[in-house]
């Protein structure tokens, strides 16, 4: 018996380790032939066409780009010269003043802010990257009575927008005292349905179902093989669904604004709003927020275009699934 | 190896687990158990699902039929009496709502449609590039989406600011005096501010869709005689109609939501963006300004229902023709 077993648990590990080859293999192979379509396959386009295209894509670029280059610039200038100079080109380096200025201010919230948004992008994605992956798990591999009610609550939350729950929800955590707590931002991070659905079609493509019979014949618990081989094969799809979750809970706005109400537990954005609403109101007072607002701004971005780079192959993949279906 | 795994897999459910021997009801008990742990695994989220979407929103309902009254003399303490559906005859002739409702709807009919045609612009120009400056392209396309909904309206804001923006400047130079808060130009700045951030994301799905169109098309089309606009116009845009149909649903959905970008924008203009600019706004406002919390329950369960049946339209009306 201990021989057959053990046949089987390297059968096992044989198809694993396969797996993971062949998917190691997949993005290459990918990558090598989109290299091949970026390459000029027809002669035939001609020559005026191709200047249309770069001089439509160029425009686009300026479009897309100008903002965020007035962002940079801006945020290198002391307050006279934001106001005086163009905002396009550099005057006075003024960076370091600004950020000294950010830190210091009521003894560093904006580096509690910064924390805090962290904490929720980052603990919310992960809790719920577990969440959804185990879900479509249970969703692409097993069949049981109640399945399919599940699925069309994932595919019809879809159609629920966000902020009309937030209202009811926030109603609902003030009766249980959940209200102006770290967990009423972090529940809500816990629940997607669109991670679900993404994790469903990651683990049809990527777990054989032959695999999971080969283990569990070894004798593997179900939450063992979850573990040890579900979550290990699903790599890359898990990378994604982390990604976008976090991405979604970074730009999040409305959930932090509604259920927040002490400076200590806000995020980012929200701070950076308070700031713009204070500069607004107290324009007259003191101190000047706009080069607050425009120096956090730009710290606030780059994070977040740090781990979208960093990450660029996840979330693309994750963003082409989405529209195929 | 395959020959080792065929015949172990073929008899797991025959293989009587060690030590019990019964013939007929063990394979439905290792079934029912096998669904079971499949279960298990969806539990987490299915109790989240109840405590986030489905507990909150029949909450909702269960608010929307109370209301808060002062008792006769107006001043007794407040309580909370069952008015049935009064909440919703209410918000179905509130003006205030009603206006916002269009507001938002009117805009939608000129925004998406810009929007997506842009992106779909842009994604048609980047799968006719070839050669290495696509990738500086693909990436430089996509920087808005990677700024935070609230920093690009922060960033719009003072680029629109005549005190600080180069915009308004740019104006006086052409002779222009350019109000970008006014009421004139308000809807253009904020569409301007949506358009700004939400090509890039949609022209990257649209992007991908386009890939998978068999280049070889592309090929007979040129050698047939067809321009580049032709074969844009007649095989690459009719290919992407399930994914502008996606977008678009999506885009629908997101801009009744809309929150953010006027309330930033309301910060400096109070009197053109008013506080019930937009449904969510005047949800919000009735619920923590005028602490009317049933009859924001009840606007929030309305909205919901609009949005599920909008939504519901488009897929149909969109869908049909190809069924």
């Amino acid at each position: 018996m201990t021989t057959t077993d053990q046949v089987t648990t390297q059968t096992a590990q044989i198809a694993l380790e396969e797996r993971g080859r062949a998917r190691l293999r997949q993005p290459r192979a990918k990558r090598q032939k989109k290299h091949d379509d970026d390459s000029p396959t027809g002669t035939e386009v001609s020559r005026s066409s191709r200047i249309l295209v770069t001089a439509g894509l160029v425009l686009f670029l300026v479009y897309s780009v100008a903002p965020v280059w007035w962002l940079i610039v801006s945020a290198t200038k002391n307050q006279t010269d934001l106001v005086t100079t163009s905002g396009l080109w550099f005057a006075d380096f003024n960076l370091w003043e600004n950020l000294t200025a950010i830190f210091a201010y009521q003894d560093g919230i904006f580096i509690r802010w910064t924390l805090n948004s962290l904490l929720y992008a980052g603990v919310g994605s992960l809790v719920g990257m577990v969440i959804s992956l185990a879900c479509g798990y249970g969703l692409a591999r097993f069949e049981f009575t109640g399945k399919k009610a599940i699925m069309a609550m994932v595919v019809g939350a879809f159609l629920i927008p966000y902020a009309m729950l937030t209202l009811p929800l926030y109603l609902l955590f003030s009766q249980i005292g959940l209200v102006d707590t770290i967990w009423a931002v972090l529940i809500p991070t816990f629940i997607s349905p669109f991670s679900v659905y993404l994790s469903k079609v990651y683990v049809e493509g990527a777990i054989p179902p032959e695999l999971l019979e080969a283990a569990r014949i070894d004798g593997a618990g179900e939450f063992r093989i979850f573990v040890t081989i579900v979550l290990r094969m699903l790599g890359s799809g898990a990378a994604t669904v982390f990604l976008l979750a976090f991405i979604a809970s970074w730009n999040g706005f409305f959930l932090p604004l509604t259920m927040l109400q002490g400076s200590d537990k806000w995020t980012m954005t929200l701070g950076l709003y308070n700031w713009l609403t204070q500069s607004q109101v107290n324009a007259g007072s003191g101190i000047d927020f706009t080069s607050l607002v425009i120096a956090g701004s730009l710290l606030s971005v780059i994070p977040l275009a740090a781990i979208m780079l960093a990450m660029q192959r996840f979330w693309k993949s994750g963003v082409s699934l989405g529209a195929l279906k | 190896m395959a020959l080792t795994k065929a015949p172990s897999a073929n008899t797991v459910p025959v293989t009587p687990p060690r030590g019990r021997a019964r013939k007929p009801r063990k394979q439905l008990t290792w079934n029912t158990l096998h669904s079971l742990k499949g279960f298990l695994f969806t539990l987490p989220f299915v109790i989240g699902f109840f405590a986030v979407f489905l507990i909150p929103f029949v909450y909702a309902l269960i608010q929307s039929v109370f209301a808060v009254q002062k008792s006769g003399t107006g001043f007794g303490p407040a309580e909370t009496v069952f008015v049935g559906l009064d909440n919703f005859f209410q918000a179905g002739t509130d003006p205030v709502f009603w206006a916002s409702m269009l507001r938002v709807f009117l805009f939608a009919c000129v925004q998406i449609p810009v929007m997506l045609g842009l992106s779909l612009l842009m994604a048609l120009l980047l799968d006719a590039m070839t050669g290495r400056w696509t990738k500086v392209f693909r990436i430089g396309l996509l920087v808005p989406h990677m700024i935070p909904g609230i920093v690009a309206a922060l960033i719009w804001l003072y680029l629109y600011s005549p005190r600080l923006g180069p915009l308004t400047k740019a104006g006086d130079l052409f002779g222009l005096n350019i109000n970008f808060f006014g009421i004139d130009l308000l809807f253009f700045s904020i569409g301007n501010l949506l358009t700004w951030g939400a090509i890039g994301f949609n022209m990257l799905i649209i992007y991908s869709s386009l890939r998978a169109v068999p280049r070889d098309l592309f090929e007979a089309a040129r050698l047939d005689g067809a321009t580049e606009g032709r074969i844009a116009w007649s095989i690459k845009i009719p290919y992407v109609r399930g994914t502008l149909v996606l977008t678009g649903m999506l885009s629908i959905i997101g801009m009744l939501q809309i929150f953010n970008e006027p309330l930033v924008f309301r910060t400096t203009s109070p009197e053109t963006v008013t506080s019930n600019f937009t449904p969510i706004m005047m949800i919000f406002n009735q619920a923590f300004t005028s602490g009317n919390y049933n009859y924001a329950a009840a606007l929030s369960v309305l909205l919901a229902v609009i949005v599920g049946v909008v939504s519901a339209f488009f897929y149909k009306l969109t869908n049909r023709p190809q069924a």
